[in-house]
């Protein structure tokens, strides 16, 4: 269980969360203001950005869920060594 | 503050890394072997990388106080060649034996593929055989969930494992449950862009308590950091946790389950 009230919550981590989201909805702005397609990895992370207004404890959980593969059987072969961060779908 | 760095790839760290770690109070670590950052040729190569986890990098980490310890495997990367893992499954247990190796790992599954699973299930019937600990890597990202899973199966379709005696590391939000869950240990990487944050492996020994849990740096050639363990227990610290509880995650919780070899002796 955490130790911190909900202020010393805020005292010790606001202003490194409000660093981070100014750098996604700059983030978004750049994407956004950029010529051509957006691929699969910004679908995902629209989806994700969805659950941070959900209430409850499992926002993180739900934000790597929404990233990740759903399927439950092993691929034919590995098609490389990386992960990109965001579930391609299945006829990638 | 004392601690036990249970993962870090030292091969691929300069010196002054070990006069750090050994500054800030680590007392031993352990190396899982790993995927060099390139494809090896063959067995030979990990002949001589085994013999440089089993005989060269404990010289060095004794020149700053610290004990090393290792793990052997042929990692998940290399693991879609069947045949060349098949040929390094053959090369290990001439090391099993060496002073510092600890169990099989760092094993595991990288892009859930076919072979992965078939060449896990073949490290984990060597360590079932030798009666070795086992420490698995979990995929990164995407892939993690997913391969979390399929390596609970595996586990547990093999009787002879005992739960207790697997260290699952890379655990996350979404992971962390069901490793727990299913009796093993978990371990939290601590990674500046990917895996865990130190405010997250907090929150998350705050939330599933300080049982069956370690931390890592898992400090390899890629972003990491070495002091990453002492680092976050600063952290802990901030948050106003006791002493006695930060000791339990950075040093008797890896003691406890590293301990389980009768090779880890500080
Ligand atoms: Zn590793």
């Amino acid at each position: 269980m955490t130790m911190m009230t909900r202020q010393k919550v805020m005292d010790q981590y606001f202003m490194d969360a409000r660093h981070k989201l100014i750098d996604i909805a700059a983030f978004l702005d750049r994407v956004e203001g950029a010529e051509g397609d957006e691929d699969f990895r910004m679908t995902a992370f629209r989806d994700a950005i969805k659950h941070l207004e959900d209430g409850g404890n499992d926002r993180a959980k739900d934000v790597l869920m929404a990233f990740s593969d759903p399927t439950e059987d092993p691929i034919a072969k590995a098609p490389g060594k990386g992960a990109c961060g965001a579930w391609p779908g299945e006829n990638a | 503050m004392r601690f036990i760095e249970p993962h870090a790839h030292m091969v691929s760290r300069t010196t002054d890394d070990y006069a750090d770690l050994a500054t800030s109070g680590c007392v031993a670590l352990c190396e899982p072997a790993f995927w060099a950052g390139f494809d090896r040729g063959s067995a030979e190569g990990f002949r001589d990388y085994f013999r440089q986890l089993t005989e060269y990098e404990p010289k060095r980490a004794a020149n700053y106080g610290i004990k090393h310890f290792t793990w052997l495997c042929i990692n998940p990367k290399e693991s879609e060649d069947m045949a060349l893992a098949a040929d390094v499954l053959e090369v290990i247990p001439e090391f099993m034996d060496c002073p510092n190796v600890l169990g099989i790992g760092e094993i595991g599954l990288n892009k859930n593929s076919r072979n992965e699973v078939k060449v896990l299930e073949m490290h984990v019937d060597l360590a079932a055989s030798h009666d070795q600990l086992i420490l698995v890597h979990t995929p990164h990202l995407e892939d993690k969930h997913k391969g979390t899973r399929l390596i609970l199966d595996v586990l547990k379709n093999d009787s002879r494992i005992k739960p207790e005696r697997v260290m699952i590391d890379h655990v996350e939000e979404h992971t962390i449950g069901m490793v727990l869950d299913a009796g093993h240990w978990g371990g939290m990487t601590l990674y500046p862009e990917s895996k865990c944050s130190p405010a997250r492996a907090i929150d998350m020994i705050e939330r599933f308590g300080s049982e069956r849990l370690w931390w890592d740096a898992a400090c390899d050639w890629g972003p990491s950091v070495p002091l990453a363990v002492p680092r976050t227990a600063c952290e802990m610290r901030r948050r106003g946790h006791e002493e006695a509880l930060i000791e339990k995650v950075i040093f008797e919780n890896p003691k406890a389950f590293l301990s389980q070899s009768e090779r880890f002796q500080l």
